[in-house]
């Protein structure tokens, strides 16, 4: 287990209140000057050795992105956009930084911005979080007032703006080109890469577009130095993490634990355990709706890092864990997250505006049981159409959830499927209907 | 999901007062000079703010000409984005959480509560026309499930009983406390946390 010492987020469940001068007294913005005089070029390559990997979902490497900034400010300004925008089922940890550890998100900001170049900041919050934006402005405000930011930002020579811009409940915002399109005002669908983000962002300019975890751990990276980091965790997979463990859990929370730590330890020691016991437990979503889940059996040994999850044909994601056990009905758990996928699609690619409609009206019907064998199949078709047929990652997102389901559970299933279409006897079924026309109230 | 559908009674004026006119100079002053289309999103909430939480097609227009935009994009905009309200809500707006994790853990209930006290269809106003109600995809608050937002506050770790204390006090016109229905300390464990246990309280 993590020593307490070496958590970076200890105001996690404000014990030590959010304003800035507890922040400063628990050693927020320490430091900030020396670390930002020894310029991009060190602050980058700390970040580089300490093999920090993006806490949004997708662990790219944090330090490499930020290397993709043109080193020298050309005729366009640079911008810094954080990724506020949390709505992955199962996740709701950037809530908590913003809401206890506003000030760790801010000081980041500065010292990111200063190695990219930028001038201008903005914190894309979900529309949803509205109490939690409200809290966020007055921790910039109070970190104007100390003089941390604006003109000559902490005494460095340096100045920085930041501003937030909420969303309006939109999921597919939370993708980093669609979340660009919607700052300049329009719906927010994804973009084409390339070009990157890093080379022709926001209004066209160089933007670097990082998660909040991401940008709120740099500061005590940097302070406590990369190798201290690098030593937490396991190899390309250091550092620590904070993980949301929801559903069928005696203690539902959120925790910070070092990366690479077992699922079944996480599970049973900090959330309490599984409702019913452990052999209660059906199955575990790893890294938000998005990651397939993972039956009991790979639960027993699972560890919690990104290597180990994708060889376990999962994610870690933004390592929301959804705990489902035996008394749920894994089927219409799935047929949910699908629901929410169709709810969410921007539209914008056909694979994934018809797939995850299709793919929520085959999982309802088999979840009723009235669903033929060959469906399954044509389900798993269905997931392979969209898979990597789409312009942005909604698409992995929607159809690996349904694979898994179908990975692990074919025999469940199976188990409630007929030979006979039950359309041809009984046409009287509302979900065999076209979404269009069910929604005919609502469109 | 949000309404979506553009309501038969529609206002003819519609203009900020000047609170807002400041909030919206503010509010543009973010963004870079040519960009004043940013500010969209956040003009629409302050029309919704002013507007009885939603928004008539008059102020879409008004918006579009404060901000030198087409009309239709900003038509656009709103019914792209599900927190915008084209027909109106009631005064406490009910939105519950039923995507996975707050299914699992009963949200459900939450939805017959409100069935039950509120009105049978969703986006229906209640009888005295204080609440409507609405099912709502993740509202990210998922080690708190199930849970609920009603205006722009969190109820949190519902159960049947607590949920039905919250709607009934809503339908007298009273705003109960918001936060966790269990008094549980933020997202730490419900009894007691199991790390950070040095730090004492402030």
């Amino acid at each position: 287990m993590l020593k307490d010492t070496d958590r970076i987020f200890k105001n996690l469940y404000n014990d030590l209140g959010w304003k800035i001068n507890s922040a400063i007294d628990a050693g927020d913005w320490s430091q900030t000057k020396n670390i930002i005089i020894k310029g991009k070029d060190s602050i980058i390559k700390e970040i580089k050795d300490s093999d920090l990997r993006g806490r949004g979902g997708a662990g790219f490497p944090t330090g490499l992105k930020l290397s993709f900034a043109p080193k020298v400010l050309g005729s366009r300004p640079h911008y810094l956009v954080i990724n506020a925008d949390e709505s992955e089922p199962g996740t709701c940890k950037d809530r908590d930084i913003i809401r206890f550890e506003p000030q760790k998100l801010i000081e980041g900001c500065l010292i990111t911005s200063y190695a990219i170049n930028a001038h201008t900041c903005y914190i894309y919050i979900r529309g949803e979080y509205y109490r939690e934006g409200q809290r966020l402005q007055e921790a910039i405000d109070q970190a104007y007032k100390k003089n941390f930011l604006g003109k000559n930002a902490c005494d460095t020579g340096w100045d920085l703006d930041i501003y937030i811009h909420y969303g309006a409940g939109a999921y597919i915002c939370g993708e980093e080109t669609a979340l660009l399109e919607s700052i300049e005002g329009n719906k927010g669908q994804p973009r084409l890469k390339p070009p990157f983000p890093a080379l022709i962002g926001l209004y066209g300019c160089p933007t670097i577009v990082n998660n909040v975890e991401t940008i709120a751990v740099i500061p005590t990276i940097l302070r406590r130095g990369a190798k201290w980091f690098s030593s937490l965790g396991k190899p390309k997979n250091t550092g620590t993490k904070i993980f949301c463990i929801s559903g069928n859990v005696n203690n539902p929370c959120n925790v910070e634990e070092e990366m690479g730590i077992p699922l079944k330890y996480l599970i049973e020691k900090h959330a309490g355990g599984v409702i019913g016991g452990w052999q209660n437990l059906q199955a575990v979503i790893p890294g938000g709706s998005s990651m397939p889940l993972l039956p009991k059996s790979i639960c027993e040994t699972i560890t919690m890092d990104f290597d180990s999850l994708i060889k376990a044909k999962s994610g870690l994601g933004t390592a929301g864990i959804v705990v489902i056990n035996k008394d749920q009905d894994i089927i219409r758990c799935m047929a949910r997250i699908a629901r929410f996928y169709k709810h969410e699609s921007c539209g914008q690619c056909t694979p994934c505006r018809e797939g995850s409609g299709w793919m929520w009206r085959m999982l309802e019907r088999m979840a009723e049981g009235e669903a033929t064998y060959k469906e399954i199949d044509l389900l798993y078709d269905v997931t392979k159409q969209i898979e990597g047929h789409t312009i942005c990652a909604f698409g992995e997102g929607s159809s690996w959830p349904v694979q898994g389901l179908l990975r692990h559970f074919r025999k469940e299933i199976e188990k409630r499927c007929h030979d006979e279409p039950v359309i041809k006897k009984k046409s009287n079924i509302p979900y065999l209907v076209d979404q269009h026309l069910m929604e005919k109230d609502n469109a | 999901m949000s309404i979506k559908k553009i309501s038969k009674v529609q206002p003819k004026l519609f203009e900020f007062n000047e609170n807002n006119l400041n909030k919206v100079k503010k509010e543009i002053k973010k963004y870079p000079k040519e960009r004043k289309s940013s500010a969209v999103l956040s003009l629409l909430y302050l029309v919704q703010n002013q507007h009885n939480n939603w928004i008539p097609l008059v102020a879409i227009k008004y918006v579009a000409q404060l901000l030198n935009m087409p009309y239709i994009k900003v038509y656009e905009v709103v019914t792209f984005y599900s927190m915008f309200n084209l027909s109106p809500v009631g005064k406490y707006f009910v939105q519950v959480c039923t995507t996975t994790p707050c299914m699992i853990r009963g949200s459900k209930k939450i939805i017959e509560t409100c069935k039950k006290h509120i009105s049978i269809n969703p986006n229906e106003l209640s009888e005295n026309k204080l609440c409507s109600w609405t099912e709502v995809e993740c509202l990210g608050a998922c080690v708190n499930a199930p849970m609920m937002q009603i205006n722009q506050d969190y109820f949190e770790d519902l159960n049947d009983k607590k949920s039905e204390e919250i709607i009934l006090s809503l339908l007298r016109d009273e705003f109960p406390k918001p936060g966790s229905a269990k008094n549980r300390k933020n997202n730490a464990p419900e009894n007691g946390k199991t790390t950070l246990l040095e730090i004492k309280n402030a």
